[in-house]
């Protein structure tokens, strides 16, 4: 942090937040005029960790592209993974085997658990329980990237989708130790909403703090738990029926005023609605091959065209807009990501509020940096 | 060096007799204070490695400072990008003598998946000392603690005194290290080569 005197007026400082600070979710800068302890201005800096990824995609095959996706939204690399692929099906009109496309929906829901445990984890740490709560979410978020590792070979960068399904098969056991997962996660969700949702502190914190209009979360792009709890009915799950989401029964979670109370709680909702998914598509998973045995992986050449595919990530809308001109590489490869365009109301839910909620609002609208810069 | 024999025999009686340089070793090497400083996806697997199950503070080195002031340890976990180098560097130089840097990950080790990205530095080893280099993409958390064993050894081995002491007990060493600025197209220095020693390639000794 640095402190300045303003040059607009000789009452307010400039600070500036990050990129090295405790509760920037990585390398976000901030720059914010204070009067007093008063947000006044705040002005977001972006760039500190853009690393290429459309250009590199660019120079890459295809397939060279799926491991670059697990590294844009860290924290879920499956989803982001399944985005990547729904796009070039779409571009080459290439079928998705049946199980593949459970398997897709079981590693979906439990990357949208574990975001949205993680989440809770941060966002208390944004608000000065820093550790605690992140121990409870992190010790709940392992046991999902065991089930992950023991899928993929990997914790975090999975790379596991493949076009026109999945690149292995469920390991023996997976489903029945995914299966006592599952039903054992309300029981984690209740254990943490008992401490959490009603505490006095947590309520002072969230409640009412920088509330956003259903209208105005629309204009801004929002998308995900974010539009969602200005009390949109939005859901790509919904809208697209993608996959095979149409087959499951689930519902919708809404806010009513969009502060950072219903954007908490949102989440906590939407983690026991992605419980009631993974028992009915775990229930029903069939058997058969994992991959469309047609669709080529290594010299996929798709033809000429374009196409855009999107999924709802835990984080929003994640697209992927994909041009082909008939070679062994995209021509244009261009990310939408949810984080960025989320974050374009930051300065106006921020202004007025005090800089302690800064933080809070920040983690609130849960972004990760590596899908904000690429 | 005192005879191992009598040492034992001292100890035996309640004696326990250490240079001064082991004891100081031992209480830092015991004691390292990380910067609470992520870059990118291998701060997840930092956080993980602090979290319940792997238990950094097995370690003694649990207590990440948000502070450079405050820190020991500088882990750089994740890309660094032209746009943060100089703030790394800078920020190690906040850091107080003696200090330590763990590369964690492909990336701050040579750029990693991102290499051939415009934007990305080729390996923070180009700008401060790296003591430890965890390669993996990212590391996992038992890679991050047998880094940080790794470092303690280091630490135990270092001499305060002599000609062959640690950079941190040799006062004619610089303790700052130049901050580089943006050029037109690149850092500006590319590298600082007081501190940028790569071995030459295969094929280059050849």
């Amino acid at each position: 942090m640095s402190f300045l005197p303003s040059l607009e007026s000789p009452q307010t400082i400039d600070v500036s937040l990050g990129p090295q600070h405790p509760s920037t979710h990585g390398v976000f800068r901030m720059n914010v005029t204070l009067d007093g302890e008063t947000v006044t201005r705040l002005q977001p800096v972006f760039g500190y960790l853009h690393r290429n990824h459309e250009k590199i995609a660019e120079g890459n095959s295809w397939l060279a592209a799926m491991p670059y996706t697990d590294r844009l939204d860290y924290i879920c690399p499956l989803t982001n993974n399944w985005a990547y692929a729904l796009a070039v099906e779409k571009l080459a009109g290439i079928e998705v085997a049946e199980r593949a496309e459970f398997i897709r929906v079981i590693t979906a829901e439990l990357t949208r658990l574990q975001n949205h445990v993680a989440f809770l984890g941060f966002v208390l740490g944004d608000m000065g329980a820093w550790g605690t709560a992140l121990m409870y979410a992190f010790r709940e978020r392992e046991k999902i990237l065991d089930l992950f590792e023991s899928l993929t070979g990997a914790r975090m960068m999975c790379n596991y989708m493949r076009f026109g399904g999945c690149r292995c098969d469920l390991p023996p056991g997976w489903l029945d130790t995914t299966r006592k997962l599952v039903d054992g996660f309300p029981k984690f969700l209740d254990e943490m909403e008992a401490l959490l949702t009603g505490n006095e502190i947590l309520l002072a914190r969230l409640q009412g703090v920088a509330p956003m209009t259903a209208d105005r979360a629309i204009n801004g792009g929002m998308s995900g738990p974010v539009l969602r709890a200005a009390g949109v009915d939005y859901d790509i799950r919904k809208v697209d029926n993608y996959g095979i989401y149409n087959r499951f029964k689930f519902r919708v979670p809404r806010g009513t005023v969009g502060d950072c109370y219903d954007r908490f709680m949102i989440r906590v909702l939407e983690a026991r609605e992605s419980v009631g998914i993974l028992k009915q598509a775990i229930a029903v998973i069939p058997e058969g091959p994992v991959v469309n045995p047609k669709a080529k992986q290594r010299g996929f050449r798709p033809p000429a065209g374009e196409a855009y595919g999107r999924i709802e990530g835990p984080k929003g809308e994640l697209g992927f807009y994909l041009i082909a001109d008939g070679s062994d590489k995209p021509y244009r490869f261009r990310i939408r990501p949810p984080s960025l365009i989320n974050l374009t109301l930051l300065e106006e839910l921020c202004v007025g509020t005090k800089i302690a909620d800064v933080m809070v609002i920040l983690g609130s609208i849960d972004i990760v940096l590596g899908e904000v810069d690429r | 060096m005192l005879d191992e024999d009598l040492r034992s025999d001292l100890q035996k009686r309640g004696i326990f007799v250490a240079s001064f340089e082991d004891l100081y070793n031992w209480g830092r090497k015991s004691s390292l204070w990380p910067l609470q400083f992520g870059l990118a996806c291998c701060a997840i697997e930092m956080i993980a490695t602090a979290a319940a199950r792997f238990d950094m503070a097995r370690f003694g080195a649990e207590v990440f400072r948000p502070s450079p002031r405050q820190a020991d340890l500088m882990i750089i976990a994740g890309t660094v990008t032209k746009k943060m180098a100089p703030l790394v560097v800078r920020l190690y130089n906040q850091m107080a003598e003696p200090k330590y840097v763990i590369a964690m990950g492909a990336c701050a080790i040579s750029g990693g998946p991102f290499k051939e990205g415009y934007n990305v530095l080729k390996g923070i080893d180009r700008y401060i000392p790296v003591d430890v280099a965890i390669p993996g993409c990212p590391p996992r958390p038992e890679a991050l603690l047998e880094g940080l064993i790794k470092l303690q050894k280091k630490i135990e081995g270092q001499r305060l005194f002599g000609p062959n002491r640690a950079r941190h007990a040799d006062t004619r060493d610089a303790a700052d290290y130049p901050v580089p600025s943006y050029g037109a197209h690149d850092l500006e220095p590319p590298m600082n080569p007081a501190v940028f020693k790569p071995e030459p390639s295969r094929r280059e000794a050849e």
